[in-house]
């Protein structure tokens, strides 16, 4: 439907879009109503509404309409300008107008979706429009800038997230650092035994690339680091990280582990981090037999030298003429340009004291999960023999599900993995000890690909199932070392006690504990529960709102590892596409300075976050940069002579907004 | 000093219902917005909301701007502390906020009509629970009443 009016020769023609977006807005806005409303507003020439403006058709009306109908100016009232905006503005420079000439106009998730009464909801529309139209007149044309990418690339986390991503953007020949703090790179899946639902082993899929990071040139791996700060914009980040000493020559040490039997402890002490506690290690020490790098790590707070300054150094006289032990090695601080960011942090698994009921650390034959993966892992503390913490084998083991998931006192949401892994370990408990297995499940979860074909093989092979939460673990009174279940079967709605040798807790994810830390240093944003936010929860799941950073992997909420690795493959290809093109266009907000109107106050000159703005002795006027300017405002606001000016956000252009909004109020 | 003479009660029409201007920055509260209309949240429908890229852009003169045009509310929505996507325009935001408050109140403009919330992108329940607070509290104030140069010329030749 077209409803036209003219206005006068050279005053601004206004074209109205009003989007249905299916029924997403029609449903709730009377969107006829609307496009009819607004055809007669002061400068508005055309005034349209149509299905899904985003679409093909919806953008060629656009391009169509400033053709036929002279139109200079755009407004489209559809969905927020963070997902469409870009795209509107590409159809009215298509149409051959400034692609700054247009105002969106968020009637979706600030109005249809949020409100149910069609009166109420297209009344607010009209408002909103009606300051669009308004604001839109003033709008200038301006150009967007373009500022050169950088083409080195931070991952943070070594995990398979982070591995994966350097990976793939190494091999396309671009510069990757990968960052990780803990001695190796792995992560959590180099300390899983197998993996669902193929039962392949964990170590053999990782350890290659693993070895592959470091082997690869185009790849700085900096173990034992962290990054401490983070500053500039998409294309241009400037980072520092600190790398904590480890008192061995990475280049140096070949890993023969000589100094390892050489340490003046001949018997391990300290609890090993790798094996949870279940061995012990000594202070020098290699992570795991398969670790990258391959080199040993001294940890001074166990080491007796840093102690008490009086250890014989056999650990230095074992390594002899290579020299690779460095007592004196000192924290480093290095700082390195790259035009792109992937965070790749990871996940932590739910502390079971938070849920002392269970019987974690007080029972000593109750496990978490992760501690098992360690038991069954052929490299783990017991050579992969599932030995219990006195010695027995268990003859019956019961895995309780959603421990720190899916519960109000603890994490609300589903950790999504549990399930799966309990399956899997009720599948190699079953193989390596022939002990009954009981699961205790609110809800089996099982969506994935061959995850039900799974679920259904460990029936037949015997696995129990029981549905209920058990609320108690105790000890069986008859001294036999066994333990009590008990919980309500709810399929059965009676209470039940079942005896079992070993108690698995299937703990869940949690976000990383220092998170917020982390978002922060990054300037990216965490929901409540820690995990970080994507920009978009389908179409843009690993981009954040910073433009150039993305996320991939469990820092940005649970998943199991294809999941992990597919978003480390996608948070890598973006970062590629953005490399590959070589340059980003930046908005144009940029605030400048009206010299005639400026007093020469300084004011806005100590206010800009950026030092941006300079203060010209010469002429006494303030200046700014506007390659440094990100267009925040705040200067503007500032000025009391008002002599700074943002573009997009002129002062004139939002007084009309506002006059817009309370024409009738 | 005059006397203050108390304004007669009016009483607040049952069909008010007040506009409230807000300004949200691009990066937290904008998206916190956004988020609501994601998740379906129902919050009450009288707000504006003009997006700046940073509360720190939120030059006084929109505020009372709006006031004068006739919103009986201004809502203020800026990144948390610490998490300014420009560093810090939201503590310069804050500043300004309480001196402009101050200078509302002067003006007879009640605090409740004015109003700063720190919302994240992720707090979109935050965002539902300050608007309905927020309308909920100007509704029972009615509408703006400032008082006229008129007024206190009267006031003045009462005392005399």
């Amino acid at each position: 439907m077209e409803k036209s009016m003219h206005s006068g020769n050279g005053a601004p023609a206004v074209g109205v879009y009003i989007c249905h977006c299916g029924a997403n807005i029609a449903g709730t806005v009377d969107v006829a109503a609307l496009s009819e409303w607004a055809a007669i507003l002061p400068g508005v020439r055309v005034s349209r509404d149509y299905k899904y403006m985003c679409s093909d058709p919806g953008q060629e009306m656009i391009k169509q309409d400033i053709r036929d109908h002279g139109l200079s100016r755009v407004v489209v009232a559809s969905c927020s300008p963070h997902l469409h905006e870009k795209t509107f503005r590409t159809a009215t420079s298509d149409g051959g107008l400034n692609p700054f000439f247009f105002q969106m106009v968020n009637i979706r998730e600030h109005d249809s979706w949020v409100h149910k009464d069609r009166d109420v909801a297209t009344d607010k529309a009209k408002d909103l429009i009606r300051a669009a139209v308004r604001r839109v007149q003033l709008h200038k044309p301006l150009e967007v800038r373009r500022v050169p990418v950088r083409e080195e690339v931070l991952v943070v986390g070594g995990g398979i997230a982070g591995i994966h991503a350097a990976l793939i953007l190494a091999d396309a020949g671009k510069h990757v650092y990968l960052v990780e703090r803990e001695p190796t790179i792995g992560g959590h899946m180099a300390m899983f035994d197998k993996t669902f639902p193929t039962l392949d082993c964990a170590a053999c899929i990782l350890t290659p690339k693993m070895t592959a990071v470091k082997a690869h040139r185009n790849i700085t791996l900096w173990t034992l680091s962290e990054v401490t700060d983070v500053s500039g914009y998409v294309g241009n980040y400037r980072v520092t990280v600190k790398r904590k000493p480890r008192y061995v020559m990475e280049d140096v040490c070949v890993g023969c582990l000589e100094c390892i039997d050489a340490c003046v402890y001949k018997t391990a002490k300290v609890d090993d981090e790798f094996n949870l506690g279940l061995s012990k290690r000594k202070p020098i020490y290699m992570p795991f037999p398969q670790a990258v790098p391959q080199v040993v790590t001294i940890d001074p707070e166990t080491c007796i030298d840093f102690k008490s300054g009086k250890c014989k150094k056999t650990c230095i006289e074992a390594c002899d003429e290579r020299h690779a032990i460095n007592l004196q090695q000192e924290e480093q601080t290095l700082e390195i340009e790259v035009g792109t960011i992937i965070l790749a942090t990871g996940f932590r698994v739910f502390d079971p004291k938070r849920t002392p009921y269970y019987g974690h650390g007080v029972y000593p034959n109750v496990y978490t999960s992760l501690e098992v993966e360690r038991l069954l892992n052929s490299a783990g503390p017991t050579g992969g023999e599932l030995v219990m913490r006195d010695g027995r084998k268990p003859q019956s083991v019961g895995i309780i599900h959603c421990i720190g998931s899916r519960d109000e006192n603890t994490n609300r949401h589903c950790s999504k993995v549990c399930c799966m892994y309990s399956l899997k370990m009720a599948m190699l408990i079953k193989e390596k000890t022939s002990a009954e297995v009981h699961n205790f499940y609110i809800d089996m979860r099982t969506p994935g690909k061959t995850f039900e074909e799974f679920y259904n093989r460990t029936a037949e092979e015997g696995v129990h199932f029981v549905r209920g939460k058990i609320a108690d673990v105790y000890p069986e009174s008859n001294g036999s070392g066994k333990l009590i279940l008990q919980g309500e079967d709810t399929l059965l709605g009676r209470m039940r006690r079942t005896s079992v040798d070993m108690v698995i807790l299937a703990v869940g994810l949690e976000a990383q504990s220092d998170a917020e830390d982390v978002r922060r240093r990054f300037n990216i944003t965490c929901s409540s529960d820690g995990w970080f936010l994507e920009r978009h929860p389908k179409l843009a799941p690993v981009a954040t709102f910073t433009d150039g950073m993305w996320v991939a992997g469990a820092c940005q909420g649970p998943k199991d590892i294809p999941e992990t690795v597919a978003q480390a493959g996608a948070a890598a290809a973006e970062a590629l596409s953005l490399i590959n093109a070589g340059y980003v266009e930046l908005e144009p907000n940029t605030a400048f300075v009206v010299e005639e109107a400026c007093s020469g106050c300084k004011t806005c000159v100590s206010l800009c976050p950026y030092t941006a703005i300079s203060f010209v002795e010469a002429r006494e006027k303030a200046e700014i940069n506007e390659v440094l300017c990100k267009g925040c405002g705040v200067c503007v606001a500032a000025c009391p002579s008002g002599s700074i000016t943002q573009n997009l956000f002129e002062d004139e252009e939002i007084f009309e907004e506002i006059k817009g909004v309370l024409a009738y109020a | 000093m005059l006397e203050t003479t108390t304004k007669p009660v009016e009483t607040v029409p049952a069909t008010y219902e007040p506009k409230i201007v807000a300004f949200f920055c691009n990066w937290c509260t904008y998206l916190a917005a956004d988020l609501a209309g994601t998740f379906r949240l129902d919050y009450a429908p009288n707000i504006r909301i003009i997006r700046v890229m940073c509360s720190g852009r939120i030059d006084p003169q929109f505020v009372l701007d709006a006031f004068a045009k006739g919103a009986a509310g201004v809502l203020i929505g800026g990144c948390h502390p610490g998490d300014c996507h420009y560093e810090a325009g939201n503590y310069k935001a804050l500043r300004r906020f309480h001196l402009l408050r101050s200078v509302l109140q002067e003006m007879g403009i009640e605090e409740e009509r004015f109003r700063l919330e720190w919302l994240s992108a992720a707090e979109a329940d935050q965002l539902k629970k300050a608007v309905d607070d927020m309308v909920a509290k100007v509704r029972a104030l009615g509408p703006l009443h400032l008082e006229t140069p008129e007024e206190h010329f009267a006031e003045e030749v009462m005392v005399s």
